[in-house]
C-alpha cells in the first residue's frame, strides 16, 4: 500500500471571545511593599512597612487593600503556612541579628540602606506567596494582607471559593 | 590453533510472530602459525533471552534452538558449515533499555578440552503492526479548583513511530500567570515482579509549544513529529518481564517557576515500512550472499500482517 502523508492541519477551535482576548486577564495580582516608617523610641523602636494589594482575583475579599506590617509579622505568616499548608514556603530576607547588637559604627536594622534591602526582600517574597494556588486558600495569608489587624490567637482554616 | 568462528545472518528479521527461517554459514578459520587441533563438536545454538540488569547475571532464556555442525574431531585447515533454523519463533521486539535487555543471538561453540571457544551474533528483531482499526482521539478537561482550567486534546491515542501528534489546549479559566507551556514524552521502563517492581522513568523529548501568558478562550495548537526522536514500541509485560510505556506530559510553568501538570499514557506502534513486493527482492539479495544455498535461498515474506501488539 501506497505510504499516506500524516494529516498536520491544525484541529477546529472555537474563535475567541473578543471580550476576552482584548479585556483585563483574569489574574491580575500586584503586591507593593513600601513606605517604610520607624515608630517608637528608644528600645521599642521598630520598623513597619505598608502592604498594598490590588487585585481582580474572586478569592480575595477586597480589590484593593493597604496594611501596615513589620518583619516578625512576616515571620509569623511563613510559620503558619510552613505549618498548615503543603506548600514549599520561600525564605525571608535575612534576621540581621548582628545588625542589632550595640556599639555599631551604622544605624544598625534602622539603616536606610538595610530598610530598603529588607523592603525589597518582603516584596518579593509576598508576591511568591501569595500567587501559589495553594497559599490562596489559607485564612492565615488572607488576614496578613487584608486584615487590619493580625489576630495570633486565630483558627487556622482554609478558605472555600465562593 | 586459533579458529574463529564467524556467521553471516540476515540483519533484520521481521515479521509479526511468524516464524521465519534464519539462513546463515558458520566458518571455521585455521590461524596458520599453529597445527591442527582436538576439539569435541561444533554447536551452534539461535537463542532468545531477555537479560535483567539488576538480577547480576540472571538471563532468562526463552527461545533455544540447537544443531550441531561437526562431530568431535581434529580440524586441520579451515572449514565452512552452513545451517539453517526454520520456523524460528520471535515473538517479541529486540529492546536494549536502561535496566533490561532483550535480545536474539546466534552462538557457535566450539567444545575443546580446556577451553571452548565461543563466538556470538546479535539478530535484531521487531515487531511490525498496521494501523488500528479504533484510534479515537484524546480529549479531556483538567485543572486546578478556581485557578486554571484546560481542555487538552490529542488527535489520536495511538501513534506510529514515525506519526505526527496534532492537538490544541484550549484555555478556560487562566488566573495563574503563566510564562511558558510545554509537551515532554516520557519513557517509563518497568522491571521486577511484585514488591521488586521499579519504574525507570526517562524524559524523551521536550518541546515548547507556548511562550507568554494566555488568557481565556485562546487555542494553543500542538504539532510535533515523533520521528525525530529515539523511541520503541510500547510494549506491554513482555515474557512476564518487563514493560516500556510512553506517556505525554503537558507541563505549564508560572512566574514564579511553579510547575502544573498532566501526564496522558499513549500507545506507540511501528509500521512496517517494507512494501509486500519488495520483500521477496530482500530475500533474494539476502540469499546470494550464500554461494551455492540457492536451493535453500527462499526467506519466507510474513504472512498477512495482522493486528496485534497495540490493540491487546
Amino acid at each position: 500500500m501506497a505510504e499516506t502523508v500524516a494529516d498536520t492541519r491544525r484541529l477546529l477551535s472555537k474563535p475567541q471571545n473578543l471580550n476576552d482576548a482584548y479585556g483585563p486577564p483574569s489574574n491580575f495580582l500586584e503586591i507593593d511593599v513600601g513606605n517604610p516608617q520607624t515608630t517608637g523610641v528608644g528600645r521599642a523602636r521598630f520598623t513597619t512597612y505598608e502592604i498594598r494589594v490590588k487585585t481582580n482575583l474572586p478569592i480575595f475579599k477586597l480589590k484593593e487593600s493597604t496594611v501596615r506590617r513589620r518583619y516578625s509579622d512576616f515571620e509569623w505568616l511563613r510559620n503558619e503556612l510552613e505549618r498548615e499548608s503543603k506548600v514549599v514556603v520561600p525564605p525571608l530576607p535575612g534576621k540581621a541579628l548582628l545588625r542589632q547588637l550595640p556599639f555599631r559604627g551604622d544605624d544598625g536594622i534602622f539603616d536606610d540602606s538595610f530598610i530598603e534591602e529588607r523592603k525589597q526582600g518582603l516584596e518579593q517574597f509576598i508576591n511568591k506567596v501569595a500567587g501559589h494556588p495553594l497559599a490562596q486558600n489559607e485564612r492565615c495569608l488572607h488576614m496578613f494582607l487584608q486584615d487590619e489587624v493580625i489576630d495570633k490567637n486565630y483558627t487556622p482554616s482554609k478558605i472555600r471559593h465562593t | 590453533m586459533r579458529p574463529a568462528s564467524q556467521a553471516e545472518t540476515p540483519a533484520r528479521e521481521s515479521g509479526v510472530g511468524s516464524p521465519a527461517s534464519v539462513l546463515a554459514r558458520c566458518g571455521l578459520y585455521e590461524s596458520p602459525a599453529r597445527g591442527p587441533s582436538q576439539n569435541e563438536g561444533v554447536i551452534v545454538l539461535d537463542a532468545a533471552q531477555t537479560k535483567l540488569y539488576y538480577d547480576r547475571g540472571n538471563h532468562h532464556e526463552f527461545v533455544s534452538l540447537v544443531k550441531d555442525l561437526a562431530r568431535p574431531g581434529e580440524f586441520t585447515q579451515s572449514q565452512t558449515f552452513d545451517f539453517e533454523f526454520t520456523h524460528v519463533e520471535k515473538p517479541y521486539e529486540s529492546y536494549t533499555g536502561q535496566n533490561v535487555k532483550l535480545r536474539y543471538f546466534l552462538r557457535a561453540t566450539v567444545s575443546r578440552r580446556l577451553n571452548d571457544v565461543v563466538k556470538e551474533m546479535d539478530i535484531v528483531v521487531h515487531t511490525l503492526s498496521t494501523y488500528p482499526e479504533l484510534n479515537s482521539s484524546i480529549k479531556m478537561e483538567v485543572g486546578i479548583e478556581d485557578c486554571l482550567h484546560i481542555e487538552f486534546e490529542y488527535n489520536k491515542s495511538k501513534y506510529h513511530l514515525k506519526d505526527v501528534i496534532v492537538g490544541k489546549i484550549y484555555f478556560l479559566l487562566v488566573r495563574i500567570k503563566i510564562k511558558h507551556m510545554e509537551i515532554d514524552i516520557i519513557k517509563r521502563e518497568t522491571t521486577g515482579t511484585g514488591p521488586n517492581v521499579y519504574h525507570e522513568n526517562d524524559t524523551i523529548a521536550k518541546y515548547e509549544i507556548m511562550d507568554g501568558a494566555p488568557v481565556r478562550g485562546e487555542s494553543i495548537p500542538i504539532r510535533l513529529f515523533l520521528a525525530g526522536y529515539e523511541l520503541t514500541p510500547t510494549m506491554r509485560d513482555i515474557n512476564k518481564k518487563f514493560s516500556v510505556r510512553y506517556y505525554l506530559n503537558l507541563v505549564l510553568i508560572d512566574e514564579e517557576e511553579r510547575r502544573y501538570f498532566k501526564q496522558q499514557e499513549v500507545v506507540l506502534w511501528r509500521k512496517g515500512d517494507i512494501v509486500r513486493k519488495s520483500m521477496s527482492h530482500q530475500a533474494a539479495i539476502a540469499s546470494q550472499r550464500f554461494e551455492g544455498t540457492s536451493s535453500h535461498a527462499e526467506a519466507r515474506t510474513p504472512s498477512q500482517p495482522a493486528e496485534n501488539n497495540s490493540r491487546q
